[in-house]
């Protein structure tokens, strides 16, 4: 446990870092707002230079590891069709400044409530608010800012967190830092909110566990394995949320340790939940510079797995071979790791799928007691 | 309808009443042959041509001297009825069949076969057949007025009479008609003047207002009604006759004199059974139609509003001028079909072939003559221009024609031609419809097989017609209006086939345009070629189409210009609109981010809407 002094010295450095992340937030959108006025004190027309968000703009780089956006901009330039946006999204970012400056949120939903007080310039339904929304998050993202800087938080939360963790979560009423211990909720979990951008940890553990089912976790937490295997346990609960991946990224970063993957043996599991986990997804490139963990592996189910553990299985739909195929086909991801394009083409020529609880075939603490040690013991045959 | 035609329907409805009885296969097989030797019998002419024929309509002969007798079809199956006597006592001999067939076949009445095909000549349903009657009168008055070279005024007074029936009369100040003709005139089939010649005309068969006072006879029991004056002179007469089906004659019920306030005239009153209907198929949407094409006529409609109350309707006359008379012509080479060159080289007068070409076609000269002769000889045949035009044998004749359908000979003139005129057709539309624009285009006269035609189209754009709803498609041929088939008509193919999107006229493929706007297309011809007898859509020959389209497309430019302006200025009130709404809440945001005072601001605002007034570009 660290020391008063220590801790005291950790928070300070905690504010003076939000302060400065605040700070960047408020600086863009005040120098964003400033090259608009001085353009139009100049007599000429202001622009907003824009991603191109296409799927043809969208490449995989090999170096990061992840999905990004390539540098196609498209202008938008305030004429008198646009001026109904224009004046939208300048006033959705001044909301966004007053959001930080307040330490405060809002979700979408929020946010189109709020324009019902600007007169002509209001949205009529949130599908306008959203677009102006996503338009602004990609503006911002070329600066490296997310959504959640500017206080645009989604709608869900994330997954549960157990293990060897203190969060420093800053009070919003108070500013006063939390303190939130992740060894100290019993068998229930710590609870991952939407925005997480302010959170600081601290911890000793080796490595983060990101499991796919609630069940599996809980039987982990409940029997303390993060104890034993000296790791944090995450619940994901499927697709991880927005939330869930920005918390295990810059958990991972700021701790410098790895991610594993604990997820089913399927399609859906490898090429959905753990691509989506560790590179992002093609559809959301400019959001996965803040949401993919690079450091993360697949711990299991392995294709290989079903056959060394002799584990039950179903046979596999055809949504999941076509899943497979197309990800065989045309992922980058899968196209790039030679031992992934094996893995996956081992699963098709078996026609099965097997979840991660089958292994409770063979006891249900098999899990603990035998597979994740002996896993874990050969971190380097993880697949990429 | 043409003469021949006319022989074929009676024969089909002779071998149909003769059927009546039950019959088996072997008698539907019989009937089948005695039809299909009707349809031998008859010429080979096209149907749609009335031909050069001069024989009287009401005395049919066959074209071909010496060829079947004409009285009912040859005879070869079994007498239908027999049946049951042929089958009890073995199977009966075709002679005494025959025999027994004979006894029950007789000509039929054109009047007769028409009281049960009233559908063939719009009588199909009540709705149909009250505005049937009134557009036959209505036909009839133009035609007559402007034979006689009299501004038409017409007065048409519907009455009703009882729950489904009517009384139409239709009354114009023309130059009346002679007493001796009244009655064959308006209670005999296919008698008229418009029949035989090759002129330009809205009736042509002399079968509307007798068939309407047919039906109208069949329908109440009451007689037509006519009051017809000739001059000062004389004293107006009052006729009331029937037809007489059998006999397709007048039988007249009464005759008087009267006194009558017009100088020259006639008034037609038939009493039917009918339903009134407003809305497309409408009187006064038909009658609205008419005043449209014809801006020289003045309409007056009684209209029943309640019982024993009308109101009155004046569609005035929107020109003083009278359409210029169409000059008749005679056939062009190209435009004969062979059965009707068969029956010209049989009935015309001319000695030889030379003079029969020049004297019977228009566009025949004697170069033309020659350079056949030239392509006869050097096809063999044994033909000269010396040769007896009767004596040529139907193997020369047919080759003959086929000759004369590749020699090169001059479009025919175009004088048979009376168009509406663009101004008219304008001054009309402005006068009827409540738009922002009209235009109108008449195009030079073209030509589809050897028949001259005119197209002529208007458009009315914007103003109080309604907007999301399909465009009404006035459509004409010799200024008559065209009701009902609207599918089936080259008109309304060519208007749905136009791509009005081009001209930023929305429109849904494969239908008519959905606009605020009216078209108008006019067909003028001495032939207009229909899709059926009743006269109700114009067929699709691609001559016409084209010149349609040419017509439309020359229309939808124009329009395409005014709605440009209206889409402009329509964007220059969006724009201040926007830049009034809009550009304020900018200089908010501003104020918000930037901290700007309310000076800086309302800077920033002014100098944006500066810049975005004077910017042309939205």
């Amino acid at each position: 446990m660290p020391t008063k002094g220590d801790s005291s010295a950790r928070i300070k450095e905690i504010r003076r870092n939000n302060e400065r992340l605040d700070g960047q937030t408020v600086g863009l959108i005040k120098s964003t707002a400033d090259d608009i006025n001085k353009r139009i004190l100049r007599r000429g027309k202001p622009e907003l230079k824009l991603p191109v968000r296409s799927l043809a703009n969208v490449t995989y780089s090999t170096d990061k590891g992840f999905f990004e956006l390539g540098r196609q901009k498209k202008l938008r330039t305030l004429t008198v069709n646009t001026v109904k946006t224009f004046a939208q999204t300048l006033r959705l970012m001044g909301l966004s400044k007053a959001l930080v400056e307040t330490r405060d949120f809002a979700t979408k939903r929020d946010a189109y409530y709020q324009s019902k007080n600007w007169g002509d310039a209001m949205f009529h339904e949130q599908d306008e608010s959203d677009a102006v929304m996503d338009d602004i998050e990609a503006l911002f993202s070329t600066h490296s800012i997310s959504r959640e800087q500017l206080r645009f938080i989604p709608d869900e939360h994330g997954g549960a967190v157990a293990g060897d963790l203190i969060v420093y979560d800053p009070d919003i009423e108070t500013g006063e830092i939390e303190r939130i211990d992740c060894t100290r909720f019993g068998s229930g979990a710590y609870s991952i909110p939407s925005l997480v951008e302010h959170l600081s940890f601290e911890t000793k553990a080796k490595f983060i566990l990101a499991i796919e089912t609630g069940g599996m976790f809980q039987r982990l937490q409940s029997h303390k394995f993060w104890k034993k295997a000296n790791c944090i346990l995450v619940s994901m609960s499927g697709v991880p949320t927005r939330s869930t991946r920005r918390f295990i990224r810059r958990l991972s970063e700021q701790a410098r340790i790895p991610v594993y993957a604990f997820v089913d043996c399927d399609p859906y599991g490898i090429s959905n939940i753990y691509r989506t986990l560790k590179v992002g997804s093609g559809n959301a490139a400019h959001i996965n510079q803040f949401f993919c963990a690079p450091a993360a592996r697949f711990l299991g189910v392995t294709p290989q797995d079903i056959k060394d553990y002799k584990l039950p299985t179903h046979p596999l739909k055809e949504v999941d071979v076509k899943r497979a195929r197309d990800a065989l086909k045309n992922d980058p991801f899968f196209r790039e790791h030679r031992s992934w394009a094996k893995a996956l083409e081992m699963l098709v020529k078996m026609g099965v799928r097997a979840e991660q609880q089958a292994l409770a075939k063979w006891g249900l603490n098999y899990v603990i007691d035998e597979y994740l040690p002996a896993k874990l013991k050969d971190p380097k045959q993880f697949l990429p | 309808m043409s003469l021949t035609s006319i022989q074929n329907k009676t024969r089909r409805a002779a071998a149909h009443v003769q059927l009546e009885v039950p019959f088996g296969p072997r008698e539907a097989a019989a009937a089948d042959a005695a039809e299909a030797t009707a349809v031998l019998a008859a010429p080979r002419g096209h149907v749609d041509r009335p031909g050069g024929s001069e024989r009287s309509p009401a005395a049919p002969r066959s074209p071909r001297s010496g060829g079947r007798p004409t009285t009912g079809p040859t005879p070869r199956g079994r007498a239908p009825g027999s049946r049951k006597a042929a089958s009890a006592a073995g199977p009966a001999s075709p002679e005494s069949i025959a025999q027994a067939m004979a006894g029950r076949q007789r000509e039929i009445s054109i009047a007769e076969f028409f009281a049960k095909n009233r559908h063939l000549l719009g009588f199909d349903n009540p709705a149909k057949a009250l505005l049937t009657t009134v557009k036959e009168a209505v036909d009839n008055s133009l035609d007559a007025c402007e034979e006689a070279g009299i501004l038409p005024e017409l007065l048409v007074e519907l009455t009703q009479l009882a729950e489904d029936r009517f009384r139409v009369a239709v009354e114009d100040n023309g130059p009346g008609i002679v007493r001796a003709q009244v009655p064959k005139i308006f209670a005999k089939l296919l008698y008229g003047s418009k029949f035989h010649s090759m002129k330009q005309s809205r009736g042509q068969q002399g079968i509307g207002i007798s068939a309407a006072g047919m039906y109208g006879l069949l329908t109440t029991g009451k007689p037509l009604t006519v009051i017809s004056r000739t001059g000062s002179r004389t004293k107006a007469r009052r006729f009331q006759v029937a037809i007489n089906t059998k006999q397709n004659a007048p039988d007249i019920q009464l005759e008087e004199e009267i006194e009558w306030e017009r100088e020259h005239g006639t008034r037609v009153e038939i009493t039917l059974q009918g339903t009134y209907k407003k809305g497309r198929h409408s009187i006064d949407g038909y009658l609205l139609q008419v005043s449209v094409a014809n801006p020289h006529a003045q309409i007056t409609y009684a209209a029943p509003v309640q019982e024993g109350e009308s109101e009155r309707i004046v569609y005035d006359r929107t020109s003083d001028r009278l359409p210029k008379e169409p000059k008749e012509i005679r056939p062009h080479p190209h435009g004969v079909e062979l059965g009707v060159f068969l029956k010209m080289l049989q009935g015309t007068p001319a000695r030889n072939l030379q003079s029969f070409l020049q004297q019977e076609f228009s566009r025949v000269g004697k170069k033309v003559v020659d350079d056949l002769f030239a392509a006869v000889r050097q096809a063999g045949l044994a033909l000269t221009p010396r040769t007896r035009p009767r004596s040529v044998s139907s193997e020369d004749a047919e080759a003959l024609h086929r000759l004369i359908g590749q020699a090169k000979i001059m479009a025919p003139p175009t004088d048979c031609l009376s168009p509406i005129g663009e101004d008219l057709l304008i001054a009309a539309l402005q006068k009827r419809v409540r738009a922002d624009f009209y235009t109108a285009v008449t195009r030079p006269p073209a030509v589809y097989r050897g028949n001259p035609f005119q197209i002529e189209a208007a458009l009315a754009y914007g103003g109080e017609l309604p907007g999301d709803e399909l465009i009404e498609v006035y459509r004409y041929a010799n200024r008559v209006p065209l009701q009902y088939q609207r599918g089936a008509c080259a008109i309304t193919k060519a208007v749905v086939e136009l791509p009005w999107r081009n001209y930023k006229i929305p429109q849904s493929r494969g239908a008519l345009p959905a606009a605020p706007m009216i078209l108008v297309v006019n067909i003028a011809s001495v032939w207009v070629p229909f899709t059926s007898e009743s006269k109700e859509a114009v067929a699709h020959y691609p001559e016409i189409l084209t010149e349609i389209r040419r017509a439309l497309q020359e229309c939808g430019r124009r329009a395409a210009l005014h709605i440009n302006r209206h889409i402009r200025a329509a964007d220059e009130h969006k724009k201040r609109s926007y830049i009034q709404k809009y550009i304020p809440h900018i200089g908010i945001a501003l104020q918000e981010i930037l901290g700007l005072t309310d000076q800086a601001r309302d800077k920033t605002v002014a100098a944006l809407t500066d810049t975005l007034e004077r910017s042309r570009k939205m």
